[in-house]
């Protein structure tokens, strides 16, 4: 059955989201600090208050793990807390919470509770936002068995993942890019309580290489595979990871046993990465079906530096993948259309900082 | 507590005024410069909350110490930090108090001891203290000043910390500025209305004041209370000092058209510009004069005229610089 949609943009789709979840589910509150300010959490709070009232959407006191613990409290309690910060970075207080109680609290009690929280984080970058306002922290969390982790690449799939992500049972991070969030895209214009998480979606199909990107590095993959498909008619299937606990490597390793190539793109520093974890299943599987050890882009291993011209090569480009691509195809070609004009450190002309 | 060291004498007037002229005119500057986006990073302004770090910092001497926050602009200067680097840093120059790694809100100059300001709510409270631990164990003079805003309070390692500071008996001095507000969120959605910051802080065990910020002589009287409490041994002291952020969070711009700030708190505060009533007081009662007023100001202009020339002109960190910074 095919669904009606409406264009949207991907802060839009979570607002939109979370008001039909909460419409269709009352044990569902909403908390974090910003959610009834003026900001709304970059809009995607907007009306939530209005709508549900301060018993369900509320602000908070700047006490991450606190807050992230009451949150677990109240979801062995039958409630469903979608818990939202500004940034991964300041989530970090809540480590202890996240990882020795909600990530355990099932399993150390026998199965007896579960705990149905939903973590959104948010990923900064851009104008300077440094050391630590621009961390991709989630293969911290993925490493944690009974914690379900989410990376959304697109408006499109936003939907479902944010609306199986709180109906799930378990406690859910969920990781949003700010680069994504003016993204347009076409949207169910109703959530479906029958969505399951869904681990992998293929954009394009191809047989020379096999491409894996999440989160706003589908976005930079996206350009850069058009372009070498339309100007230069390479084939590459490229495929979105969107869940990334448990990881489940089917469909990659399905792909790279036809095209025997694999390129991982990586959002956080290669060492201990999801794309390491990947490349190794890979390997294990299908070594004899590869034409070529499997690569992996990443960011350097240094932390963001604020400085402008810190970040100029920090973070993989369009012009990058397809320089990477040329390279493992063993092929020259002029990809010089691609370089982005304008300056690096920002999504487009719209964002000026400074935060 | 008597106080015999400081008196707030004309001098020490004088040398707050020009404290407080330097942050607000450097802080102007900033904002003016901040749209032609060559400053790329969050940059917190301490415009209206100059008043508590330049008196303080009046009170301090080489031997003392200070960590700071997301807005620490104000206690940088007012320690003394030096403004050059501190503009280049801003611009993410070679030649910034951090290499440019850091920004607006990772600042540092070591040589005034000004140990460092982070982004983190909260970081550098146990810092601080840390800080003062070693100072302890080493035997070495001086205290060290924590600056806080009303949201750290709510963080959980500001009591570990300020229990371990009380416990040690640590030479410490907390400094929270309450301006109200974290981020656009109110006071009242984040702590119960009749508990007095302070009187928690009292709670901990640490001595505690409480003042209105913009006062200069009832924080001055505070302050010197509070760092000779400390200086005597008696133990680590907890200082809460009302004061207002003038324009956005986060920023160069005035946001009082989001209307979450009422607007006749705004009009309050502003009424009580510490940089207003002072020049004012020191003009009627002739300590000064307004040509004496005039050749301070047009120093501060130079000096940040000189200081953003040079930091458009220095150059970036060398493309090597981040990965040689990332272990010692
Ligand atoms: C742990 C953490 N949580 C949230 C933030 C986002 N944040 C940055 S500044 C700020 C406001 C803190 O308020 P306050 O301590 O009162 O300082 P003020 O900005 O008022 O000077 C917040 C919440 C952060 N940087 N770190
Ligand atoms: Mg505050």
């Amino acid at each position: 059955m095919l669904k009606e949609t409406h264009q949207i943009s991907f802060a839009e789709a979570i607002n939109e989201t979370t008001e039909q979840l909460m419409s269709y589910d009352e044990s569902i509150i909403c908390y974090g600090l910003g959610v009834n300010d003026p900001g709304r959490i970059f809009n995607t709070t907007k009306n939530l208050v209005e709508t549900f009232g301060d018993q369900r959407v509320f602000d908070m006191p700047t006490a991450e793990n606190g807050m992230l613990g009451i949150g677990i409290g109240a979801a062995i309690a039958g409630l469903k807390p979608i818990i939202i910060f500004q940034r991964v970075d300041f989530f970090l207080l809540a480590m202890d919470q996240l990882v020795n109680n909600a990530a355990k609290w099932r399993f150390m009690f026998g199965g007896q509770s579960n705990v149905p929280i939903t973590i959104r984080l948010i990923i900064g970058r851009g104008w300077g936002q440094g050391p630590t306002h621009s961390q991709s922290l989630q293969a911290w969390f993925a490493h944690i068995p009974g914690l379900k982790v989410v990376m959304p690449s697109t408006t499109e799939e936003l939907k479902q993942l944010l609306t199986a992500s709180v109906l799930d049972p378990n406690p859910v991070i969920i990781l949003e890019h700010r680069w994504l969030y003016q993204q347009k895209g076409n949207v169910p214009i109703q959530i479906d309580n029958r969505w399951l998480l869904s681990e992998q979606s293929n954009i394009s199909t191809g047989d020379e290489l096999t491409v894996v990107s999440s989160s706003y590095l589908t976005t930079e993959a996206k350009i850069a595979l058009k372009f070498l498909q339309e100007h230069h008619g390479i084939s590459i299937e490229h495929i979105t990871l969107s869940v990334l606990a448990p990881l489940n490597t089917s469909r990659i390793i399905e792909s790279v046993e036809k095209t025997g190539r694999l390129l991982l793109l990586e959002s956080a520093h290669e060492t201990c990465s999801i794309s390491s974890s990947i490349s190794h299943q890979v390997v294990a599987s299908s070594f004899d079906k590869l034409k070529l050890a499997p690569v992996v882009m990443a960011k350097p291993d240094w932390p963001e530096p604020t400085t402008y011209s810190g970040t100029k090569y920090y973070y993989i480009s369009a012009y990058d993948i397809a320089q990477k691509i040329c390279e493992m195809l063993a092929i020259t070609l002029d990809i010089e259309a691609l370089q982005k004009q304008g300056h690096h450190d920002v999504p487009g002309d719209w964002f000026t900082g400074p935060f | 507590m008597m106080n015999t060291k400081t008196p707030l004498t004309d001098k020490v007037k004088v040398s707050i005024l020009s404290t407080m002229l330097k942050i607000r005119m450097v802080e102007e500057a900033i904002a003016e410069q901040y749209k032609n986006q060559k400053m790329r990073c969050p940059t917190h302004l301490s415009i209206g909350q100059e008043a508590p770090p330049s008196i303080l910092s009046a009170l301090l001497t080489h031997d003392d110490q200070v960590v700071s926050t997301h807005r620490a602009h104000a206690h940088y200067l007012a320690k003394g930090g030096n403004l050059n680097a501190f503009i280049a840093e801003l611009h993410g120059k070679a030649s910034g108090c951090s290499g440019g790694m850091g920004g607006s809100m990772h600042l540092i100059d070591k040589a005034v001891g000004f140990m460092g300001s982070t982004a983190i709510v909260g970081g550098t409270i146990p810092i601080g203290v840390g800080l003062a631990l070693a100072k302890q164990i080493k035997q070495e003079r001086g205290l060290v000043v924590i600056y806080i805003g009303d949201g750290a309070i709510e963080e959980g390692v500001f009591y570990e910390a300020a229990n371990f500071s009380v416990v040690r008996n640590l030479p410490v001095l907390f400094v929270c500025e309450n301006n109200r507000y974290s981020v656009y969120s109110s006071l009242d959605c984040r702590q119960p209305q009749d508990r007095k910051i302070y009187e928690l802080a009292a709670s901990i065990g640490l001595q505690s004041w409480h003042g209105d910020g913009n006062d200069i002589s009832n924080t001055f009287q505070l302050c010197s209370d509070a760092v000779e409490h400390i200086k005597l041994n008696n133990g680590p002291a907890f200082i809460e000092l009302d004061t207002y952020r003038w324009r956005e969070h986060c920023g160069p711009n005035y946001d009082d058209h989001l209307e979450y700030r009422p607007a006749e708190e705004i009009a309050y505060w502003k009424s009580k510009d510490p940089i207003k009533l002072l020049t004012k007081q020191l003009l009627d009662s002739q300590v000064i004069d307004v040509s004496v007023l005039n050749t301070i100001k047009n120093n501060i202009n130079k000096d940040v005229l000189i200081a953003f020339e040079k930091a458009e002109l220095a150059p970036f960190p060398a493309s090597n610089t981040p990965e040689n910074l990332t272990y010692a």
